[in-house]
């Protein structure tokens, strides 16, 4: 039994990796995406472009703008002399934001009064304007604080904010690990999904039915090469994840691994159905994205599950990639034990345990 | 125009379109792909972070301790959990059942009264940075109300020296969904335009009836043109269907001209059905057609156009990447003309750009087809 499975497991590898096409559909693209995606997916904000109109002439007004001059989130890129422009700046995107300084600001303040100072941005992009003005907000407050020192007063309570995990809120730390989970269901399913469909348009299934070896037994020899292949490939990303982006792995990776492997026995078996159900490779390929997209989208790899509607948040149950979400980047980034994750751990059970059966049931159901 | 090259277009296209109407999977792909798409995307990609959970800790309850904490009762963008001590929360943080901790200390009141500015400790979980940046953003907000409130009930105004006003154009209330959904149409624009091609010549090659097409009389051109206007005319209707979704489901204003709108589509699915027919004629096999069409077209929309991410936030070697994706330039247009109006400076660059690169595709397309059997 043992050299059966054995011999169709080295079937299997050979048919992958002799293929020239299908050795570069499964090492190029993984490596490509984690690049582009760990470099071009992010929500941290560098070189944000500011417009100043400053109808002051005081010092004070000259202070807070050179406060932003020093400042390496924001680029000037425009003194204004008056209101005029501000429009064409803004629509035609030279810049994102413009600060106004009112006259005479210098002067109240110098009184005891207030001086508002206007941000005009543009919020065609809102998450881009609502971080910005946060930026903007920080600077405001630490220069209002610093003002109030001198003048022998202070802010009657203040906030000391800190985070916890990634103190310097990079969203890298967050996307690159999603990655992780990302890429090890594209290739484990494209793996498990296009082996049957490729023998079955070749017409060599019917051969490997006719061979000694029992149903499961093929069952098995299909569903190993994905989970081996997703697993190395997986192993190989956590390695760039913790060597080459520098994302600390806080956590330990025997937390990290069964789940890794629980979460994709579950892509296999979906991985099975869908082969289960295609006759052609395009049918598999295609069956594979109408899973991979939906999956991927209500997973919380971009945007959290959380901001969804309440009933949708309720399909995401069914969905292996956002368990695993969570567990990769909590062992990651927070360190966390693995009994703090059973939570997440037993659903991807379930569904694994729910998929490889029912993909048992096809097989049996169609060879018949 | 050559004689009989009007008959021949027409029977082409006629061709074509029958075998349109005979397959299923092209108008899956045209009209049912997007209808899906949309409303996935719609309903499930969203920034606008509300009812985050968080931890509101009051050691020593007072009563500017209580007034603090109540004001987090009062807005939709937390769900606050009243808890006595800083130990209890910190373990709710790592459970992963609060997002953060508001701690006032045992020492909160007395320290307000005698003036000596207490600390309000803020804790934020880091995991998920841009939802822990906005948290942060509404709690600040929070505190100013309440400053400005303490101030009002003592009689006194809250004289901080400079006073933030902030106006944010095109999009007061800040709702992601209006930025996001243009966005996706321009996705679901990519994919319908350039999958429905890249399996179309494809397949012609794949079952050999291209060397058929090739001993008539028909041009090239006029064979290009007959494979095109069919698929054209799918790729609008699927427009048209995420336009009407994206208006009267996702609510997304309309600010500019209609007629702008459809023509700028108009061009970007000429972009996206050139990209297809390139990939399938250089390809000549369906199945990889279709796996390159998802990898050049498809995960570049997605991630590089800036239709979630922004593009003037990437590392400048990427933002150079960018440049040679078509989508970048439609989802900006398709951002100015919902949101802000006819900006004329955006629209000419942007639409030079697809121009341009429509003429390549198809130029590319032209020169690969030939006459030849090889």
């Amino acid at each position: 039994m043992i050299r059966r499975i054995r011999a169709l497991l080295l079937k299997e590898f050979l048919a992958i990796f002799l293929d020239k096409a299908s050795r570069m559909a499964i090492i190029v693209p993984p490596i490509i995406q984690l690049f582009v995606f760990g470099y071009a997916a992010t929500f941290d904000l560098n070189r944000v472009r500011i417009a100043i109109l400053n109808e002051d002439s005081g010092a004070l007004s000259r202070e807070l703008v050179s406060r932003f001059q020093g400042n390496s989130t924001f680029e000037i890129v425009a003194y204004l002399g008056s209101e005029q422009g501000i429009q064409s700046l803004i629509d035609n995107e030279k810049t994102l934001m413009v600060l106004r300084i009112d006259n005479a600001c210098s002067r109240r303040v110098a009184t005891g009064e207030s001086c508002p100072v206007q941000v005009l941005i543009d919020g065609r992009n809102s998450n881009t304007a609502m971080l910005a003005l946060n930026y903007v907000r920080a600077i405001v407050t630490d220069f209002n604080e610093d003002i109030m020192a001198r003048q022998g007063k202070g802010m009657p309570a203040r906030l000391a904010v800190q985070a916890w995990f990634n103190p310097n809120l990079e969203s890298r730390w967050f996307i690159v690990p999603g990655i992780i989970a990302l890429l090890g269901m594209i290739v484990t399913l494209v793996v498990t999904a296009l082996s049957v469909a490729r023998e079955r348009e070749d017409g060599t299934f019917d051969q490997l039915l006719v061979t000694p070896l029992r149903p499961w037994e093929i069952m098995v020899g299909k569903s190993l090469p994905g989970l081996l292949v997703g697993l190395v490939e997986v192993s190989l990303i956590i390695a760039l994840t913790v060597f080459w982006f520098r994302i600390p792995l806080h956590g330990n990776l025997l937390t990290l691994y069964p789940a890794l492997v629980i979460y994709l026995l579950s892509v296999v078996g979906v991985g099975l159905m869908i082969s289960s159900f295609s006759t052609t490779l395009q049918q598999a390929l295609l069956g594979s994205i109408l899973f991979i997209v939906p999956a991927v989208t209500l997973s919380g790899f971009t945007t959290p599950i959380a901001n969804m509607p309440e009933w949708m948040q309720h399909l995401t149950v069914v969905n292996p990639m956002r368990y695993f979400l969570i567990v990769v980047r909590r062992v990651f980034l927070e360190g966390t034990e693995i009994h703090l994750l059973v939570h997440e751990i037993w659903p991807m059970a379930l569904i694994a345990a729910c998929t490889l059966s029912l993909a048992t049931w096809l097989f049996r159901h169609r060879l018949h | 125009m050559k004689p009989g090259r009007l008959m021949r277009l027409t029977g082409l296209v006629r061709k074509e379109w029958l075998q349109v109407m005979r397959d299923p999977s092209s108008l899956a792909i045209a009209l049912a792909l997007p209808l899906v798409l949309l409303f996935i995307f719609g309903y499930g990609v969203s920034l606008d972070a509300k009812n985050v959970p968080i931890a509101v800790v009051v050691e020593q309850p007072g009563s500017q301790s209580n007034a603090f904490a109540a004001s987090f009762f009062n807005t939709p963008y937390f769900q606050p959990h009243m808890m006595r001590s800083v130990q209890e929360a910190e373990e709710a943080l790592k459970r992963a059942e609060v997002q953060g901790i508001v701690w006032l200390r045992s020492n909160f009141d007395a320290d307000y009264l005698s003036r000596t500015s207490p600390p309000i400790g803020v804790i934020v979980n880091g995991v998920d940075a841009n939802t822990a940046r906005l948290v942060e953003g509404y709690v600040q907000g929070i505190w100013f109300g309440w400053l400005d409130k303490q101030a009002e009930l003592s009689g006194t105004r809250l004289k901080p020296p400079l006073q933030l006003e902030q106006r944010i154009w095109f999009n007061p209330e800040v709702r992601s969904t209006d930025y996001l959904v243009p966005g996706v149409v321009a996705v679901v624009m990519t994919l319908i335009g350039s999958l429905l091609t890249a399996l179309v010549i494809a397949r012609e090659w794949e079952r050999g009836t291209m060397e058929t097409l090739l001993v008539t009389r028909i041009s090239v051109f006029e064979l290009l043109a007959g494979k095109l206007i069919p698929y054209f005319v799918l790729g609008m209707a699927g427009f048209f269907i995420s336009l009407a979704m994206a208006r009267f489901l996702f609510m997304v204003p309309i600010r500019g001209s209609l007629l702008l709108l459809v023509a700028v589509s108009a061009l970007f699915l000429l972009v996206a059905l050139g990209m297809g027919l390139a990939i399938s004629t250089v390809f000549r096999s369906q199945f990889v057609a279709a796996l390159v069409a998802l990898v050049v077209t498809f995960l570049p929309a997605f991630l590089l156009s800036g239709f979630i991410f922004d593009i003037r936030s990437m590392p400048l070697v990427i933002q150079g990447i960018t440049r040679i994706i078509a989508a970048r330039y439609y989802v900006s247009m398709l951002q100015t003309l919902f949101l802000v109006g006819n900006v004329g400076f955006i629209l000419l660059i942007n639409s030079l750009y697809l121009l341009g690169m429509a003429t390549i595709f198809l130029g590319l397309t032209y020169l690969k087809t030939g006459k030849r059997l090889d």
